[in-house]
């Protein structure tokens, strides 16, 4: 088979994976939440969610009805062939998943107001690349909701005031976020590089399951500090009161500037979706989050 | 907290019995309305000119689905609640004009609809979040859209929906609102995060 129609295919297989099927890490996060939640409203609402995930399952239907921007990340080999075609590909399977699996049209020009109707338009897709040794491509998505992304937050913080500086700035956003991001969530956290970088960074970390903390044992630690924090605000599920605001806190970080502190407060909503594959040399391919149903 | 199962159209009276943390699901009829549906509707009041739909007693659903078109019918894939908070600047008007007595949506509402719902008899719903599926099942028909040049999400669905939620009375109609109760507990329990965490302000 063509290369451009292969990549094109297992983009559209991992889009249709990701906006049924939650990933296991995080279904396992909320089977515990329900299980430990005292509050009687925040139970109905983890129930509803574990429900909901069910169904969507057993229907292969996506699993929110806003099935989020488009966001690629890729991994090419350096030795990987065709490369040129990749993005083309992305751009029909995201137009083919829109039609077939559906998902909500969700691009929209913002001057004039109009959406595309096939979630794409300039950008997006956004496709981030990485080169890696090899000869293989490895294909992630993320399908990233609106409620979420309307809460992330960049701040340039006070070198000075340090890492204390930082918990407080993502104690305060996780607070004024509140119940708009669909909590409970998945926070990533990142500092230093600059405005852009720590964001794109927080934003990357929401690809790793819940039960990778990261390899640092200091920067771990912090992952469960924030956590617990977060936990003890009380906003719980959906924002309507009890112990679980948080599923899992990802911290990652640049070395900054001497003058700089920037931080990043990325958020996704309970419905985390993402799911990758590769694809090797040989046309073979091998999914990553979820094997393919045949 | 009670479990309450309403039909609509529902009543003042009816509306005015739940209080802040019941369970309610309704069967009957749902409108979907966002950001500018409920412009368009109140535009319409403002020119006198009719709905198409009369909305007395009926609930109103802050939702964009995805609809698929099936033959010539329609069909609800996923159909959950969007963010409720931008419909606050509309909603006040909304229910005093058109006396719906449920709107469901996620995140809460503010003051200007918490009291337009206790002066007119009106209740807020919070539907899980992202859970669009388990609204879907509970949607058994469409009866029609209105409004479709809006686009999808922001058309008006008009859904026959059987024991829809759960839904938690977050905003009832004796002035309660539970996202207000929660954000003060919120604040006070800032002050221990602070302190745990060697937060000095």
């Amino acid at each position: 088979m063509e290369k451009a129609k292969i990549v094109e295919n297992v983009a559209f297989n991992i889009i249709k994976q990701a906006v049924i099927y939650i990933p296991d890490d995080v279904k396992q996060a909320l089977k515990k939440a329900y299980a430990e939640e005292t509050s009687e409203t925040g139970k109905t609402q983890l129930n509803a969610i574990l429900n909901n995930i069910e169904l969507a399952e057993k229907h292969k239907a996506p699993v929110c009805q806003d099935t989020g921007t488009i966001i690629f990340y890729i991994k090419a080999g350096t030795q990987a062939k065709n490369l040129e075609k990749v993005e083309g590909a992305l751009i029909n399977a995201t137009r083919r998943a829109t039609k077939e699996v559906p998902l909500r049209p969700n691009a929209v020009d913002p001057f004039a107001q109009r959406n595309s109707g096939d979630n794409t338009g300039r950008f997006i897709p956004f496709v981030n690349w990485e080169i890696v040794l090899g000869d293989s491509i490895e294909l992630t998505v993320m399908t990233k909701g609106g409620g979420s992304e309307n809460v992330c937050v960049t701040g340039m913080l006070v070198p000075g005031q340090g890492i204390t500086g930082l918990k407080k700035f993502v104690v305060d956003t996780v607070i004024n976020a509140g119940a708009k991001p669909c909590p409970p969530t998945i926070i990533g956290v990142a500092i230093g590089g600059g405005a852009d970088i720590s964001m794109k960074l927080a934003k990357k970390t929401l690809l790793k399951p819940l039960n990778e903390p990261n390899p640092d044992s200091e920067i771990a630690k912090l992952e469960k500090e924030i956590l617990e924090a977060a936990n003890m605000t009380g906003i719980g599920p959906m924002g309507l009161g009890g112990k679980t605001t948080v599923l899992g806190v990802h911290v990652d970080y640049a070395f900054r500037h001497p003058a700089s502190f920037p931080a990043s407060v990325a958020f996704n909503c309970w419905a985390s979706r993402r799911a990758s594959a590769r694809i090797n040399a040989d046309e073979t391919v091998e999914y990553l989050t979820r094997k393919m149903e045949m | 907290m009670v479990v309450y199962k309403l039909q609509t159209p529902i009543s003042e009276a009816d509306i005015r019995k739940l209080k802040v943390n019941d369970m309610l699901y309704i069967t009957g009829t749902m409108v979907t309305a966002r950001d500018q549906a409920h412009q368009r509707a109140l535009e319409y009041f403002r020119q006198g000119k009719p709905l198409p739909i009369n909305l007395e007693g009926l609930a109103v659903f802050h939702c964009g689905p995805v609809m698929s078109k099936q033959g010539d019918k329609w069909v609800a894939v996923a159909a959950g609640p969007t963010t409720s908070t931008r419909m606050d600047i509309f909603e006040d008007e909304f229910v005093k004009n058109f006396k719906v007595r449920v709107v469901i949506g996620k995140g809460g509402m503010g003051k200007r609809t918490t009291d337009a719902m206790a002066k007119y008899g009106a209740v807020y719903g919070a539907f899980t979040g992202g859970a669009a599926i388990l609204a879907a099942k509970a949607i058994k028909s469409v009866l029609r859209v209105e409004w479709f040049d809006l686009g999808m999400p922001e058309a008006m669905w008009i859904f026959e929906v059987e024991e829809f939620g759960p839904l938690t009375v977050a905003i009832d109609s004796h002035e309660n609102n539970l996202f207000t109760d929660v954000a003060k507990n919120v604040e006070a329990n800032k002050q221990r995060i602070y302190q745990k965490l060697g937060i000095s302000q």
